[in-house]
């Protein structure tokens, strides 16, 4: 039960000549991956605006199919019959290319993540760093985007968005430096590996449940809803703010690509926070290990967007030089006292002693810079061009 | 020289002359991150996974986009026709003919390619990482001492054209 999908593969391309064998082999598993993530953005669409209606008191949308569930199905029509405008002075070939641009680099990311058992579509020596560099090419379409569209708010968003996207990298970056610091390996599969097992048969060796692996999950996970311009990050794509930023020019079939790019981008950040700190496919408590790896692969990814979608329908939107000072002043500190506890976890010997130690470590700081932050200390508003 | 390695070629040297021969320089900026991204299929190709994804993530993640905010806040967007052709063109064809032959020339007669190579072994992340922190950790040190000097440049530069005001 647990490896169907696995056997149902390798008897598919049994069927084909040997000689392409490896190809038909890609292909199966990139039409997977891309078929199970396209029903699960139509999905989390339809989640996301009936989770943000409810916690808004209000319904979300409830007239297409049973509880609203088919709107995914009218919103595709919708965008595949709207008439696709360009404006006459954009710049007609980078305007075309850059949702293009955009979402093949995530589709590539999610690649390594590990799905379940034997589930992953590649197996790379560097998984984490191919993970990040495909990341850092969606930078470039944002750019494509914004400047392309021949407008200024258009570009002022994405100059916003790449400030925001790169500051960003690099707490999340450090952040999954502490995990592949503890694993000994950049490989997605062997860091999924190292999170077996039970502690005394019951508490998983998950990293989330260390206290470098808790700090790290918390700072990944901000910059990672930081690097999706999802909100509370979403200034460069604000509605009342800059009127949707990088993406006003676009109409019809190249929006929903955009929109589509960024969800499977929030996926595949997702997947990564699910294999570095949260286990991977394994199971919480030994006794559930009946249940297949995927689902608890899904269940986890499901139980993080559910997190994504609470946090942006609860907290304000933050202003650009707050970001700033947030990334800068904050997240790259906490994640720099995270890969040190990380270290001194691997050295110091076992016993209550390494969990205090470590704990003390962590909190001391983020006590610290929270204080630092929020009076103001270190972070003051600056009217830079208003001088 | 398998077909997949002369595609490469095709396209490294076909988006770094679009880099150098069009007019608008955005686009020229976006030829460039192309023929980043063939350098490093090329690397992927060698077997070198790890500079092959280091080359994307700084070379397309960074170099690019620094290359763009450069193009972008200097203002200078379209070229005048014939901007970045000198007159003398000709001579100067004529001179890189004559390097590359000398330089083909001598390397082909080189001696060192006479000799049979054995294949070298596959090397991984973690064989690379036991290099860096034994035999060459010194220059690792140094450039990270390069890197935090190059960034407290930066931002000492940028504070001085602020100065007081």
């Amino acid at each position: 039960m647990d490896q169907i999908f696995v056997t149902f593969k390798h008897m598919l391309v049994s069927l084909v000549p040997a000689g392409s064998q490896p190809v038909v082999s890609d292909l199966l598993s990139v039409a997977a991956l891309i078929g199970t993530f396209a029903a699960l953005f139509a999905l989390t669409t339809v989640l996301e605006r009936k989770g943000l209606a409810r916690i808004q008191n209000r319904y979300g949308p409830n007239r297409v199919g049973l509880y609203g569930f088919l709107q995914p199905l009218a919103d595709g029509l919708k965008t595949i019959t709207k008439e696709d405008l360009v404006p006459r002075s954009a710049d007609q070939v980078v305007h075309f290319l850059a949702p293009l641009v955009l979402v093949v680099p995530v589709f590539l990311a999610l690649a390594v993540v590990p799905m379940g058992r034997n589930m992953a579509a590649v197996d790379l020596d560097a998984g984490v760093l191919f993970f990040f560099a495909v990341g850092a090419a969606t930078e470039l379409a944002v750019f494509m985007a914004g400047w392309s569209s021949r407008n200024k708010y258009s570009l002022l968003g994405a100059m916003r968005a790449i400030a925001q996207m790169i500051s960003y990298e690099v707490p999340l970056i450090l952040s999954a430096l502490t995990v592949v610091m503890s694993v000994g390996s950049l490989s997605t599969l062997d860091i999924v590996q190292a999170q077996a097992g039970y502690a005394g048969g019951v508490a998983p060796h998950w990293h989330v449940l260390t206290p470098w692996g808790f700090a790290a999950f918390i700072v990944f996970l901000i910059a990672a809803t930081a690097e999706s311009n999802r909100s509370p990050f979403d200034l460069p794509e604000g509605e009342s703010e800059i009127i949707a930023g990088y993406y006003i020019e676009y109409s019809g079939f190249k929006f929903a690509l955009f929109f589509l790019g960024e969800y499977i981008g929030m996926f595949a950040v997702s997947g990564l926070a699910i294999t570095l700190f949260l286990g991977g496919w394994h199971a919480p408590l030994p006794g559930l290990l009946w249940i297949p790896s995927y689902v608890w692969f899904f269940a986890k990814l499901l139980a993080l967007i559910a997190l994504f979608i609470w946090v942006r329908g609860t907290l304000p939107r933050l202003r650009m030089d707050q970001l700033m000072h947030f990334a800068w002043k904050f997240l790259l500190p906490m994640s720099l006292v995270t890969v040190v506890t990380a270290g001194m976890w691997r050295f110091l010997p076992l016993g209550w002693a390494r969990w205090a130690i470590c704990s003390i470590l962590v909190l001391g700081p983020f006590l610290l810079l929270a204080r630092l932050l929020s009076s103001g200390k270190i972070a003051k508003r600056s009217y830079r061009y208003a001088d | 020289m398998t077909p997949l390695f002369g595609l490469l070629g095709f396209i490294i040297a076909a988006s770094a002359v679009a880099a150098v021969a069009l007019r608008n320089l955005v686009h020229c900026a976006l030829a460039l991150s192309v023929s980043f991204a063939g350098l490093a299929a090329i690397y992927l190709f060698l077997n070198a996974q790890f500079v092959g994804f280091a080359q994307i993530l700084v070379y397309i993640g960074a170099v690019a986009i620094l290359i763009v905010f450069a193009i972008l806040l200097t203002g200078r967007g379209e070229l005048e026709r014939g901007a970045g052709f000198s007159a003398g063109w000709m001579i100067g064809l004529g001179v890189a003919l004559a390097v590359f032959g000398t330089l083909a020339g001598l390397l082909l007669s080189s001696h060192l390619l006479v000799r049979e190579m054995p294949p070298p072994a596959p090397t991984s992340v973690r064989d690379l990482g036991d290099q860096l922190m034994t035999h060459w950790v010194l220059p690792l040190e140094v450039l990270g001492l390069l890197l935090t000097a190059a960034l407290i440049g930066s931002v000492v530069i940028v504070m001085k054209e602020r100065g007081p005001r």
